[in-house]
């Protein structure tokens, strides 16, 4: 295939994701929303499982054919560009839906957190919808700046690391309205299989422990190319300066829990907080910011 | 008589001293002033900054003078270099060196000592079990399984109490001295560094003094004789396009170096991710633009000005703009020209460039007579005109060769050059700083991934086994588990073998 043909298949091959998105997040919705039922004549309701557990697995099958399909799309991407495929803001988009889904994929084969499918097509459905219709730009060679071995390095860990943010966000997120349920007398029946609050808790830090040193990395291998491109490792560019303030507000979280013991509540703001400097960074300095990190071609 | 009713304790300014030196140096301060310097380095992303981009700073002076006036003494436009974002800096600085130094030393004491006595109420620990086995090998089997497991272990009467994972203290002292490290290798960066832009036309020679820069800082200890003595020669140029985009795909400048000065030059390619190093000085290629050639020429004939003139790109297609001045001229002329290096037109736009590439050049000139005003004293730009004292005598645009009579001369548009633009960078913290980042991230992740915990066997009329995980990962109940299995597996080989 020519380079045009491989970037129209790669085009195609994220439509049909929206459409593959779109059916995992109405399975989702289904399997949640069919599942209860009223217990023998009374109004009483409960959760059952059992009649929508098929429509589960669908939300779950499509959620893998998904994950696979945007992987292909992001391969040919860079195939027909001949370079790794992150160049401007429409490929970090599709690139960083793909981490996302595979960071779900993740925690959903070692905990079978399925409850997670909903937020998280959802997610990717936006962030792919807007990828495609606002922020596409044509495949097209890099520009000299972009032309070195960093950029698979620093922009890859910045990607996951953006991706497995996400996640923490929306497992804090969960956590708040749960808690917001049990305080108001009990979740609804719909929210029962939804994992305790000390787990959502737990898994929210755990993610951003795990995590925290890839960010780190992510930053100090922009500054090490910066130096080589730019010629300052570090020259408060505003894209820096947020990656910064991201870094200063995790690390604020970790301290905030491993050495004065927050949990709960004040975490899940914190590392909502933390998360929304980093969705900050990446949509309002890519496209309203100046800088040197003007890479988004918008 | 006068009486004293101040309550508080005289405690003297020493006092005074070390109480302020505890507040500073604690870790809830550290903690702040971190927050703080996220929060302090917003505005800096918010409005331009001085060092960046100059020219939306004096829009900001234009548009609201008060506010702009004001947000400068605030030093808003100059953020990163401010008194008060310094301040911050510093303290933290001074409170990371007081809260991590004495953990160091305290970590370092604390390494060669057995781990804590045994507490007396096993039952409220972590993984508390009652394990039923003989209790005389158990406490043998036990001190056997801990140390095949390299725990560090305490014997007491009628027990065992082991920790592992000390290197999480380690890896955590290792991140925060490496912060240090880094701050130093900033702070050697600026106070003995130098950084400087010049832009030269292709073919020209750029010899390495202060007075060869169009903008040169020196860091505070930093003399303006130390820069290394070398010259340059811009040999050749060649910048590549994307036909569909117009986005630059390739800069390569080939270059021949002379260091020292008058020595024998050597050949050098320097692309964008690929500097020239000598010693601690690097040269970049930063951009690229054009300078058309023009010569002009009074009523007579006679040549009044001739060579490129250095124009600064405006858009993605290297329309470049730029002033032309002929001081020599009576009365003295002014060109502001645009330079076209692709041209195509339309009835909205007039005459634009399509493609950054030079395939059809155009010159559009607008002449101006009267003062340039280059002797009023105060410093003009090289890339605009000083109207105010001037009339416009008219308008051209030029195509290659063309020349256009404005009638007390005539200006040619002979050609162009390319020019780059070389920054020239004298770091030498920058090896400290890097090695920091280093450092930083395996003490993170020794840190962030090392269990540290506490297992406590006691046998007295039963054996008893709890633990405590130090910080919250996972695995502690697992180990337990093993230990159980141990001490269960050792008493059932005992009794198939009675």
């Amino acid at each position: 295939m020519t380079s045009t043909n491989l970037a129209f298949f790669s085009n195609d091959a994220i439509y049909a994701c929206l459409a593959i998105f779109t059916i995992a997040f109405f399975a989702h919705t289904f399997e949640v929303s069919w599942s209860v039922k009223n217990v023998g004549n009374t109004d009483k309701t409960e959760f059952d499982f059992s009649k929508t557990r098929r429509s589960g697995r669908v939300g779950t099958a499509m959620m893998i054919l998904g994950f696979l399909l945007l992987l292909i799309a992001v391969v040919t991407r860079g195939l027909s560009a001949h370079r790794v495929p992150w160049g401007n803001m429409y490929e970090f988009s599709i690139t960083g839906a793909l981490m996302l889904t595979a960071a779900y994929l993740f925690a959903f084969a070692k905990y079978k957190v399925r409850w997670l499918g909903l937020p998280v097509s959802i997610s990717v459905l936006l962030t792919l919808g807007t990828a495609i219709t606002v922020l596409y730009r044509p495949s097209a060679p890099l520009v000299p700046a972009l032309k070195s071995p960093w950029l698979a390095i620093h922009v890859l860990a910045a990607i996951i690391s953006g991706g497995v943010f996400l996640v923490a966000n929306l497992v804090a997120a969960t956590f708040l309205i749960m808690e917001r349920y049990e305080l108001n007398g009990g979740r609804p029946v719909w929210a029962q299989r939804i994992p305790s609050l000390d787990n959502l808790d737990q898994l929210s830090y755990r993610l951003i422990a795990f995590v925290f040193p890839l960010w780190t990395f992510a930053v100090i291998a922009g500054a090490i190319w910066a130096e080589s491109a730019w010629g300052k490792y570090w020259g408060w560019d505003p894209k820096e300066t947020w990656a910064f303030i991201t870094w200063v507000a995790y690390a604020a979280y970790l301290h905030a829990r491993v050495t004065v013991g927050w949990r709960g509540r004040r975490a899940a703001w914190l590392c909502i907080f933390a998360g929304s400097t980093f969705l900050f960074n990446y949509i309002y300095v890519n496209i309203w910011g100046t800088g040197l990190h003007t890479y988004s071609g918008l | 008589m006068t009486r004293n009713k101040s309550t508080a304790p005289d405690i003297g300014l020493i006092g005074l001293m070390r109480w302020a030196w505890r507040q500073l140096t604690s870790m809830r301060t550290a903690l702040i002033l971190l927050m703080l310097l996220g929060v302090g380095a917003i505005p800096g992303s918010l409005f331009p900054q001085r060092n960046q981009n100059p020219q939306k700073v004096d829009s900001y002076f234009r548009s609201d003078p008060t506010l702009a006036k004001w947000m400068d003494r605030l030093h808003l436009f100059n953020v990163y270099a401010s008194p008060w974002f310094s301040a911050i800096y510093l303290l933290l600085f001074i409170s990371l060196i007081g809260c991590v130094l004495p953990r160091a030393f305290h970590h370092m004491k604390e390494i060669g000592k057995k781990p804590p006595l045994t507490p007396r109420n096993l039952d409220r620990m972590e993984g508390y079990r009652v394990v039923a086995t003989d209790s005389e090998i158990a406490l043998s089997i036990a001190i056997k399984w801990l140390k095949s497991h390299h725990f560090r272990i305490r014997v007491e009467e009628g027990g065992v109490s082991a920790e592992k994972g000390y290197s999480r203290e380690t890896g955590n002292l290792m991140f925060h001295l490496s912060l240090i490290l880094i701050l130093v290798g900033v702070a050697l960066g600026s106070l003995f560094g130098m950084k400087g832009e010049a832009i030269i036309n292709v073919g020209d020679r750029f010899i390495n003094t202060p007075t060869s820069y169009d903008i040169i800082t020196f860091g505070k200890f930093q003399e303006q004789g130390s820069l290394i003595p070398f010259s340059l020669t811009a040999t050749n140029f060649v910048a590549t396009y994307d036909p569909e985009t117009s986005q630059p795909s390739n800069y390569v400048l080939s270059t021949s170096i002379a260091r020292p000065i008058g020595s024998e030059p050597q050949r050098v390619i320097i692309k964008v991710n690929k500097p020239w190093t000598s010693g601690s000085t690097k040269v970049y290629l930063q951009a690229t633009g054009y300078s058309p050639v023009v010569t002009v020429r009074d009523k007579a004939g006679a040549i009044t000005f001739q060579g490129p003139v250095i124009f600064l790109p405006q858009d993605a297609n290297l329309s470049s703009l730029g002033a032309i001045k002929i001081p020599d001229m009576r009365p003295q002329i002014g060109f502001i020209a645009s330079f076209i290096p692709t041209a195509g037109s339309s009835a909205a736009r007039g005459i634009f460039s399509t493609y950054p590439e030079v395939l059809d050049p155009r010159l559009v000139l607008s002449a101006w007579q009267g003062n340039l005003g280059l002797d009023s004293g105060n410093p003009q730009s090289v890339y605009s005109l000083d109207t105010s004292k001037m009339s416009k005598i008219g308008l051209k645009a030029l195509t290659l060769g063309g020349t256009y009579d404005f009638g007390s001369g005539s200006i040619t548009f002979d050609g162009w050059k390319s020019w780059v633009n070389l920054q020239i960078v004298d770091d030498p913290g920058k090896m400290y700083a890097l090695f920091g980042a280093i450092f930083a991230i395996l003490g993170l992740l020794i840190s962030l991934f090392t269990r540290q915990r506490r297992i406590w066997v006691k046998v007295g009329g039963s054996v008893e086994i709890a633990g405590l995980a130090k910080n919250g990962i996972p695995g502690l109940e697992e180990e337990l588990t093993a230990l159980e299995l141990a001490l269960n597996e050792s008493s059932g080989i005992k009794g198939e073998s009675k």
